[in-house]
């Protein structure tokens, strides 16, 4: 039963009150792309022992959408961040560092 | 037109303390970011209320404001008197993108009154009740999704139309006599 | 034989009778005692038969680890099995019956299969029982399951109520006790807020039983001190009576807080589930003392040393009049002198140690009690009762040297640390070889939320067994949790306890440690499921290596009990099988809960009127009273039809169709989702959620539109109207309303965050009523208001204004092939509306139709259902919805995925109807039946059915369908499976609409 802290609204949700949606950072690929992308798109997912980053809405709160980066293993919680965005924060990605030095990085 | 009908008609039920339905209570979900020109001035003249802070409410006049998610806000007026605040603020936000809608059928709402009141979210809620103060939290009740503040002597809650027996049930079953925490 | 005492019991009120009764006899005990207690107080030292041998039981432990003594409480509605008597207050009227024998607890006929022990080894329902196979089902498993198990499941509804509560802290001390009570003064003194919670209703644990000087003070005095300051902290909430069952991730924790089990009746909750959020937990939930695997050690009267010295302290009951000791440690010499204090005899202290100088048997041999070393019990004498010990060399093989007449056994195997809460989120344990015991490895805690340490272990959980060493621990405990939580310590100094030197256990796991096969067969590790050291012992021979495998195997510590008493003692039996150290061999898991929570508690208020949340129309109660069967649709509550006197649910939807084509039927379609979707890039959006175009569509006009999910499939279908010129309403299906408006916003918040596009869910502002029929047009005309004409209102258009001076929005879209208005009204007055277009249908031939007749209309025209025709692998192209699939478009959600080959194929199964060459009704689900069977030697199937309704206007069946290549092979017969997998339906293929095929009364 997780917390994630809301960084639309601020509230410290527990998991009953947000709905997971996924992998984060996914890129969208429509007509015209490859086979291969599009795959990649629908199909192919990690599921890391360690770091993960993740989709969740604070369904019973806010309603918004927001991205999480979780220790699948231990489940800490280095930050949550919103989702408009294509990458981790800088500052994010250099806490994980800090925290998990083997970590191979976010892509 | 015959008058409007709360959900439950303006149940009640008493335990250690008081609850019941009010309403119909007028409603108006206005999406717009904090930014948006004439944003506040649109919903001061709509409700009278200042435009409220991250997961406030604000209140004047018996109008409220709440804060409900970073591009959402939810007016709370006497029935009657939505079509004149709509007008207010779409006359206020013209030409700006919002969006505003009438939601006062799609909702119930009740109060929680009475010395331990907040015992009765306590049961029900994940919130942490001691931290709530004066926010408008949205949160759950149950299996369902609802909002509630302090005031007056107990807790406004609201929540959907539909779920309004579920709730009052909920609320009714959680203030029993003897259950008090 | 037991007995209460003359004077003495702490925790009693004498004054105070209390009258119960057990097996239907009726005993009297006092207030403040548990029922173990008063039992034993009766001289009641037989409470039940074991699980599998039904070998007597009596009473073994004093708290939740006892594993014999389990009982029926109560009766009728508010009976509940397994209850252990030594967590059960007694109060007046209690009744209470032992489990697992028949007939009776004193002659049980199950007890033959202690004789045949030799069958029935560890495993043995996996090597028994195989062949014949058949009588697996019909012999032997019938018979097992009636003599093995335990309580019986209650038969009637739980006549008690029951709620959960969260509760939110920062430090949450689990454990009541000295350990506890001093980290609770520590952490509450920071200003936190701190939860401390125990589950019996006492505080200050053990610490009084064993006569600690704390302070200066007795233990019972420093406890009541400990109290009193906490108490006068806002900041400390106390609770008793409640059992921490388990540590969640980040810092979530279970307990169930016992109400009223011992005021039954009294209308108090029963029970209460604690939802808690800590930022830390500390856990100082004590230790079990082991017991001693030596023969006989279940035998009524055999007891933990402990237990022993709470009945005689807490309780004033004598468990027998002259006790033998049985001990590897210092620790039992306490139950020796509470017990010769009480004026009972002590026959001997039997020590497995060869010398024994410390300060308790020191002071237990000038009392004048015997005191053997080097020696152990080789074998307990009786049957239902203790008669004597036999006991020889510890390191022998089993050989007599003496018999000592007693009539009950004080065991002391040394200590184990309760780590469960420790150890259920991953906190790893250390084999301390002195102490013999697993404790917390606080170099390797279970983790929160930030990466750092959640639970603390204090005190006797730590492994600090000793009182001064617990009280010190536990303030280092509580201080590293405030620590964590960015807190200094404030400086409340640990309280002193005088301590007791105690000279080192001797692990002993055998005893004698050379017995043979005929002792071992009869030393109990795990009483409640009846295993034993033999058993334990063959599953090593057998290769079991693992601790987590032979636990299933010989299903040590699968009890209710989880193996409290016998999960050390199992897995030291185990690696001295297997010739390996024991921390090598490990534990088992520690899974939640501690102590078994009944269902009740975890079901909280989810019963009856509020089990789950049922959404209701505003005109819910209309349908009621008019008779109304209820069909759930997803959470909503939708008439299915409206039976009238003498009419079968069939008939009815049948005269309900019928009169709707004929006259004027009127449906509640409120729980149809209604997303209002506005913007500058509304239309766009729009464009990309639909798989035609919506930002084409005129203003005041419909379109029925397609959603897929990024794979291609259909998800979800629906009317959307252009309401402004930024501004559009998108009707969903009844159950799709969160999830198509949870859909929207994914897409807008986490892909096209830069599109200005606001939603609103409006589905329940509205109530909407679908009037039908060829009479729709003239009812609206008598509720008056507004021009209703074609003209006015064409089809596929709608129009604001006031009916019956009702103000409506309506909707020229039909889903039954008729002349149809939906008309949407401000739910506070769809009640009121509902009700008008009744009464003023009346001459009309107007009535109320249910799903189940919507249903039958619009498979009559052929029109699809999301979920029907639809199941997450059916694209538009298969249903023949082509046109509503938009060419030009460059992209929209799913276009991408119907570009896959497989799904652009031309052998897809395509939409068609099917009419039975018999007009009957094929069955749903039927498989249209293809040559040849396929690898796992199932027919080939080319088809399926997706709707299938008798319909009453064509007065034959009906079926709309998947055929591979269907749309190309109308008039083909083809043949159908039938449930029975004999002879199916034959069946021809022929157009999906059959009803007005051109469409012409809808459009009129």
């Amino acid at each position: 039963m997780l917390i994630l802290e809301c960084p639309c609204c601020g509230v410290k949700a527990e998991e009953t009150e947000l709905s997971p949606g996924g992998e984060a950072h996914l890129k969208r690929f429509g007509p015209g792309s490859t086979d291969e992308d599009f795959e990649t798109y629908m199909f192919a997912r990690q599921n890391p022992k360690g770091v993960h980053f993740e989709r969740w809405r604070h369904a019973y709160g806010c309603g918004k959408w927001f991205l999480a980066a979780r220790c699948t293993a231990t489940l800490e919680v280095f930050g949550t961040y919103p989702a408009q965005t294509t990458e981790p924060p800088a500052e994010l990605i250099a806490k994980i560092k800090a925290r998990r030095p083997d970590w191979k990085g976010w892509k | 037109m015959s008058d409007p009908v709360a959900a439950l008609n303006g149940a009640q039920s008493e335990g250690f303390v008081r609850v019941r339905e009010i309403g119909p209570v007028g409603m108006i979900t206005l999406r717009a970011k904090p930014g948006t020109p004439g944003l506040a001035e649109a919903v001061k003249a709509a409700s009278g209320c200042d435009l409220p802070q991250p997961r406030r409410i604000t209140h004047q006049g018996g109008m409220s404001c709440g804060w409900m998610s970073p591009d959402e806000y939810l007016l709370i007026l006497p029935y009657h008197g939505v079509a004149a605040a709509m007008a207010a603020l779409e006359g206020g936000l013209a030409g700006t993108h919002h969006l505003a809608a009438d939601v006062s059928d799609a909702r119930a709402v009740f109060r929680i009154e009475g010395e331990k009141a907040d015992q009765v979210l306590r049961k029900l809620s994940p919130a942490d009740m001691d931290t709530v103060g004066e926010e408008l939290r949205r949160s759950r009740l149950g299996q369902v999704a609802a909002a509630f503040w302090a005031g007056e002597g107990g807790y406004t809650v609201v929540c959907f139309r539909s779920v309004a027996g579920y709730v009052m049930g909920l609320l009714t079953h959680s203030a029993l006599p003897g259950s008090e925490i | 034989m037991s007995a209460r005492l003359g004077t003495g019991g702490r925790l009693i009120d004498r004054a105070a009778g209390v009258e119960f009764t057990f097996n239907g006899k009726r005993m009297r005990g006092c207030r403040g005692d548990t029922l173990a207690s008063a039992l034993l107080a009766n001289g009641q030292t037989l409470v039940g038969r074991s699980f599998k041998y039904h070998r007597p039981r009596g009473i073994m432990a004093s708290g939740p680890e006892e594993p014999n003594a389990l009982v029926g409480l109560g009766e009728g509605a508010r009976f509940e099995p397994n209850q252990r008597v030594t967590t059960t207050e007694l109060f007046d009227g209690l009744t209470s019956t032992s489990q697992n024998h028949w007939p009776s607890l004193e002659f049980d006929i199950g007890a033959v299969n202690d004789k045949l022990y030799r069958f029935l080894p560890a495993g043995f329902y996996y090597k028994t029982f195989i062949h014949p196979r058949p009588a697996w089902k019909h012999l032997f498993e019938p018979i097992i399951r009636r003599s093995a198990g335990l309580g019986k499941a209650p038969t009637e509804p739980d006549a008690d109520r029951y709620e959960y509560t969260y509760g939110h802290c920062d430090v949450l001390i689990a454990g009541g006790g000295i350990a506890g009570l001093q980290a609770a003064l520590v952490a509450g003194a920071s200003g936190l807020r701190v939860l401390v919670l125990e589950q019996t209703p006492h505080w200050g644990g053990r610490a009084p039983v064993d006569g600690d000087v704390i302070d200066g003070k007795s233990a019972d005095d420093w406890v009541k001190s400990a109290l009193q300051a906490l108490d006068g902290m806002k900041n400390v909430t106390l609770r008793a009576r409640t059992m921490v069952s388990g540590v969640y991730d980040h810092g979530y924790v279970l307990a169930e807080e016992r109400i009223a089990d011992h005021t039954p009746g009294d209308g108090r909750p029963r029970k209460r589930l604690w939802r808690i959020r800590a930022g830390r937990i500390v856990s100082a939930t004590g230790a079990l003392e082991r017991p001693l695997s030596f023969a006989g050690n279940d035998i009524p009267g055999v007891m933990l040393a402990s237990a022993m010295r709470d009945y005689v302290v807490n309780f004033a009951v004598s468990p027998g009049d002259r006790t033998v000791v049985v001990t590897n440690n210092d620790d039992a010499y306490r139950t020796a002198i509470a017990l010769k204090e009480a004026g009972l005899v002590v026959a001997a202290v039997i020590d497995a140690r060869a010398q024994v100088t410390g300060e308790l048997p020191e002071r237990v041999r000038a009392m004048g009690i015997r005191v053997e070393t080097g020696r152990g019990v080789v074998k307990v004498k009786g049957k239902k009762f203790v008669t004597g010990v036999a006991i020889g060399l510890v390191t022998g093989e089993g050989a007599a040297l003496e018999e000592i007449a007693c009539d009950a056994v004080a065991m002391s195997g040394g200590w184990s640390p309760v780590v469960h809460l420790w150890s259920h989120c991953g906190g790893k344990l250390d084999w301390d070889r002195k102490a013999a015991m697993f404790r917390p490895d606080r170099n390797r805690p279970p983790l929160t939320l930030d990466g750092t340490a959640m639970v603390y272990p204090a005190g006797a959980a730590n492994g600090a067994l000793a009182a001064a060493d617990a009280l010190s621990d536990a303030a280092e405990a509580a201080g590293a949790a405030l620590a964590a939580l960015g807190r200094e310590a404030p400086s409340v100094a640990a309280a002193q306890a005088d301590s007791v030197a105690e000279g080192d256990l001797l692990p002993v796991w055998i005893m004698p440690e050379g017995a043979g096969p005929a002792l071992k067969s009869k030393m109990w590790l795990d009483w409640q499921n009846d295993v034993k050291v033999s058993d334990v012992q063959l599953a090593a021979r057998e290769g079991y290596v693992s601790v987590e495998h032979t636990k299933r195997y010989t299903t040590l510590g699968m009890a209710t009990d989880q193996g409290k008493l016998s999960n050390i003692n199992g897995l030291a039996v185990l690696s001295g099988a297997l010739g390996a150290d024991i921390p090598a061999v490990g534990t088992t898991t520690f899974r939640p809960p501690y102590t078994p929570v009944t269902i009740g508690a975890l079901a909280g208020e989810a019963r009856g009127d509020i089990f789950q949340p049922l959404r209701r129309t505003p005109m819910h109660d209309w349908h009621l009273s008019q008779g109304a069967y209820m069909e759930p649709v997803g959470l909503w509550q939708r008439p299915y039809c409206y039976p009238r006197a003498g009419e079968t649910h069939e008939q009815a939807v049948n005269r309900e169709v019928t009169n709707t084509r004929e006259r004027l039927g009127i449906l509640d379609a409120s729980t149809l989702g209604k997303i209002l979707v506005k913007g500058p890039d509304a239309g766009k959006f729009l464009d990309m959620l639909y798989t035609n175009v919506m930002s084409s569509l005129p203003i005041g006009k419909c379109r029925y539109g397609l959603m897929c999910n990024e794979q291609g499939f259909l998800s979800d279908d629906g009317v959307v109207v252009r309401l402004t010129e930024d501004s559009w309403l998108c009707h969903t299906t009844s159950g799709g309303a969160d999830r198509i408006h949870g859909w929207m916003e994914d897409w807008l918040q986490c892909e096209w965050w830069d599109w200005q596009v606001y939603t609103a869910n409006l589905t329940e502002q509205y109530a909407q009523v679908a009037v039908v029929g060829p009479n729709a047009r003239k009812l609206l005309e008598k509720m008056g208001g507004m021009d209703v004409s074609k003209e006015a209102i064409p089809f596929m258009t709608f129009a604001e204004g006031t009916l019956g001076g009702f103000p409506v929005r309506v909707h020229r879209i039909s889903f039954s092939g008729e002349l149809s208005y939906e008309i949407a009204v401000p739910a506070s007055h769809g009640a009121a509306f509902w009700e008008l277009c009744h009464r003023l249908g009346a001459d009309l031939g107007a009535m109320p139709y249910g799903t189940e007749g919507l249903h039958v209309l619009r498979a009559e025209k052929g029109f699809i259902m999301i979920g029907d025709e639809t199941d997450g692998t059916v694209i538009p192209q298969d249903l023949n919805l082509d046109w509503a699939v938009s060419k030009k478009k460059e992209d929209f959600l799913g276009k991408r995925g119907q570009q896959r080959s497989f799904l652009a194929s031309n052998d897809r199964w395509k939409l068609v109807g099917f009419e039975a060459l018999d007009g009957s009704v094929i069955p749903d689900g039927a498989y249209v039946t293809a040559p040849g069977s396929n690898e796992y030697g199932f027919r080939n199937a080319q088809g399926r059915i997706t709707s299938t309704y008798y319909s009453p206007t064509l007065k034959r069946g009906i079926a709309m369908g998947l055929l591979k290549n269907g749309p190309a092979r109308m008039g083909e017969v083809v043949e159908f499976t039938s449930a029975s997998g004999g002879a199916g339906v034959s069946a021809k293929v022929v157009s999906p609409v059959f009803y007005d095929p051109e469409g012409e009364k809808q459009n009129v």
